[in-house]
């Protein structure tokens, strides 16, 4: 009785009751395609996530002015909010204590590029941005998601590299010079093929002589990171948002290793330059990238780690159909199994025959679930784009093969301790 | 008995009861019972008289609740799981009376299964298998599965996979029992020349006609053996195949 021969038995046991081996071997699929996909899932969200994270720029520090303060107390704020009126008015209040919130300002950021306060910081980057522009290039017309007014350590700070053209310059800067650097969604609407270094768009009918393209980002989920054009901060105050208060400052951290001191240090300046202590709670944020890749990632593991647990159940529920056919099996196959005997098979050949059914449920079944999960992760699935983690495949499937000898195990035990006589007398 | 070959059969003071205490059943109460090599036996007896409890225990399918039994010189009593499968498969060919065939297998997988239990190779199983069907008159039935046979085809595979393994002895427990008389002749031609060609043969069966055919009638009752008579000499052809030839 070598293993080939149990192997052939078993596939003719389970050819006998085709509709319930594939039921049985259904649920192990399922299981099997869910663990596997839903970890692809987790993990492509992840990689997205942290693919947008990086788009913020490596070792970078974003500082927004935060008018949210959060320095009242929550019945203090609640209280107000239900006063009516004005909605901004009551905005306004519920900032707190603190009595005027200080807006980010260009002075903000040459504190901050000064190395004697922050020696850390490697270049700053004041930026004002102006929404939805609509562009125009000989007919063609185009709406600008984002078009960005800066300086020139901003393209280097936020990781956006030039494909074609140049970057400008801090002449351009100083001299408020009308030129852009646009995306590849802005360069293809516009120009189509045409080379646009050295054209001249018009922006809300300013017009602005383009010097470069951006090299290509891909889309971030809602966002298109290619619909962007990038000009010099005086450029972009002048003609479209006017010499207010900044969006956003960009600090550049001198390594990864610094940017944490560098964090220390803008605080400080900050707090310094608007008049923040003790008790007050600041009238910015800043966003440390590293730090939110971390929190980010530790969250997107617990999260599919869930996932995976959930999917696991429904291979135990698999495992557990297995066990329960497969009793079924031995129940409705006792005078074969008695017959068996009495012509000389021995108890291990009736244990291989009947765990090697259970088995091959489970294997088949699992390697269809590989299968089907491999296939699903193809699609997009809610907006996010599953990465099969090769672990996940051989621990699927070795958790469904063990599934099949441990599930399987004891009907088979049953079969095969089975006393010839009575099997033999079984209706 | 020839000298130096131990009995094929040999029973000493057998009992068998189920049950304990009061409701206790002895199925058998003593039997002595010795079988030669080439003898042809039928064991008859009304239901109830312990004929099947006997043939369990001769086929090694049930342990006696006292005595001693030999089967070819080896004490089976004394055998584990693993070493009575051995016995089953080597020296013993089972025929029952409800053909017990394997479903959904053809009759030469059936014939082939008790080979492939005793580890020959699958060329030599088939070689093997085709002949004891040949020797049953089904060579051209080989690929039928049981439910595309007639009952006394049926049987007949049933015989092949017992003799296939060229059993020392071959047990038939009432082979005729669910099969027409025509059917039910076919099937004993088959033992008569098992028998004239040296196999050694015990059937039980309550039927007089069946046991005409051996060279040796027991009788059971109530447990114990109440009459032996030998029909014909144990080296001689049985009786009905004789009166054939003659």
């Amino acid at each position: 009785m070598n293993t080939v021969e149990i192997l052939r038995f078993a596939l003719r046991g389970l050819a006998a009751n085709k509709m319930r081996s594939a039921l049985t071997m259904l649920g192990i699929l399922i299981g099997v395609a869910a663990v596997i996909l839903l970890v692809a899932v987790g993990e492509g969200s992840s990689r997205q996530i942290q693919q947008n994270i990086q788009r913020l720029g490596a070792n970078s520090l974003t500082i927004t002015p935060s008018t949210m303060g959060g320095g009242g107390g929550p019945g203090f704020g609640a209280g107000r909010g239900f006063g009516g009126g004005g909605g901004g008015q009551a905005g306004r209040q519920n900032t707190g204590p603190r009595t005027q919130a200080k807006n980010l300002t260009v002075e903000d950021a040459r504190a901050l590029a000064d190395p004697a306060n922050a020696p850390s910081v490697k270049s700053v980057s004041p930026i004002v941005t102006a929404q939805s522009q609509t562009a125009t290039y000989e007919g063609a017309s185009h709406t600008i998601s984002q078009l960005v007014g800066t300086y020139p350590s901003y393209f280097e700070a936020s990781d956006k590299p030039v494909a074609k053209g140049a970057y400008f310059y801090n002449d351009d800067v100083l001299a408020a010079r009308k030129v852009v650097v646009i995306g590849q969604t802005v360069a293809e609407n516009l120009f189509g093929t045409v080379d646009p270094i050295g054209k001249r768009i018009a922006v809300s009918g300013v017009p602005f002589t383009v010097v470069g393209v951006l090299k290509e980002a891909g889309s971030s989920g809602f966002q298109d990171a290619d619909d962007v054009a990038i000009a010099p901060l005086p450029a972009v105050q002048q003609s479209l948002t006017g010499f207010g208060p900044l969006g956003q400052i960009l600090v550049q951290a001198k390594s990864a290793e610094t940017v944490d001191a560098a964090q220390a240090e803008v605080t400080e300046v900050l707090n310094q330059r608007h008049g923040i202590t003790g008790s007050a709670s600041a009238d910015y944020r800043i966003l440390n990238s590293a730090t939110l890749q971390e929190t980010v990632s530790a969250a997107i593991g617990t999260f599919t780690v869930l996932l995976g647990a959930v999917a696991a159940i429904s291979l135990l529920v698999g495992g557990i159909g297995i066990t329960n056919i497969m009793l079924v099996t031995v129940t409705e196959r006792t005078r074969e199994i008695g017959i068996r005997k009495a012509i000389g098979a021995p108890k291990s050949a009736i244990l291989g025959q009947f765990l090697a059914e259970a088995t091959m449920l489970s294997l088949v079944g699992g390697l269809l679930g590989v299968l089907i999960a491999v296939i699903g992760a193809q699609f997009t699935i809610a907006g996010v784009k599953p990465v099969i983690v090769p672990t996940s495949i051989a621990l699927a499937l070795g958790v469904s093969v063990a599934i099949g000898l441990f599930f399987g195990s004891y009907p088979a035990n049953r079969a095969a301790k089975l006393r010839p006589i009575e099997a033999l007398r079984f209706e | 008995m020839r000298p130096g070959q131990p009995p094929v059969l040999a029973l000493s003071h057998v009992t068998k009861v189920y049950g304990e205490g009061e409701t206790a059943v002895h199925a058998l109460r003593g039997v002595s019972l010795t079988v030669e090599r080439g003898d042809y036996v039928a064991i008859m007896g009304a239901s109830g008289s312990g004929k099947s409890t006997l043939m369990n225990i001769i086929g090694c399918l049930d342990v006696p609740s006292g005595g001693t039994y030999h089967l070819d010189g080896t004490d089976v009593g004394g055998l584990d799981e693993r070493r009575l499968a051995i016995v089953r498969n080597r020296k013993l060919g089972f025929v029952f009376q409800s053909f017990n065939l394997i479903p959904r297998m053809s009759a030469l997988a059936n014939v082939e299964l008790p080979l492939a239990y005793g580890g020959v190779k699958a060329a030599e199983r088939r070689r093997r298998a085709l002949a004891a069907l040949d020797r049953v008159g089904l060579a051209d039935r080989v690929h039928h599965q049981p439910n595309e046979l007639s009952g006394g085809q049926q049987q007949r595979v049933a015989v092949a996979r017992a003799l296939v393994t060229a059993p020392t002895l071959l047990l038939a427990d009432e082979p005729t029992g669910a099969l027409d008389s025509k059917s039910s002749k076919d099937v004993m031609n088959i033992f008569d020349r098992l028998s004239a060609s040296g196999r050694t043969l015990v059937l039980i069966t309550h039927e007089e006609g069946v046991a005409a055919h051996a060279k040796r009638v027991v009788r059971l009752m109530d447990g114990q053996i109440v009459d032996d008579v030998r029909i014909a000499p144990v080296d001689g052809p049985p009786p009905l195949l004789a009166e054939v030839a003659s």
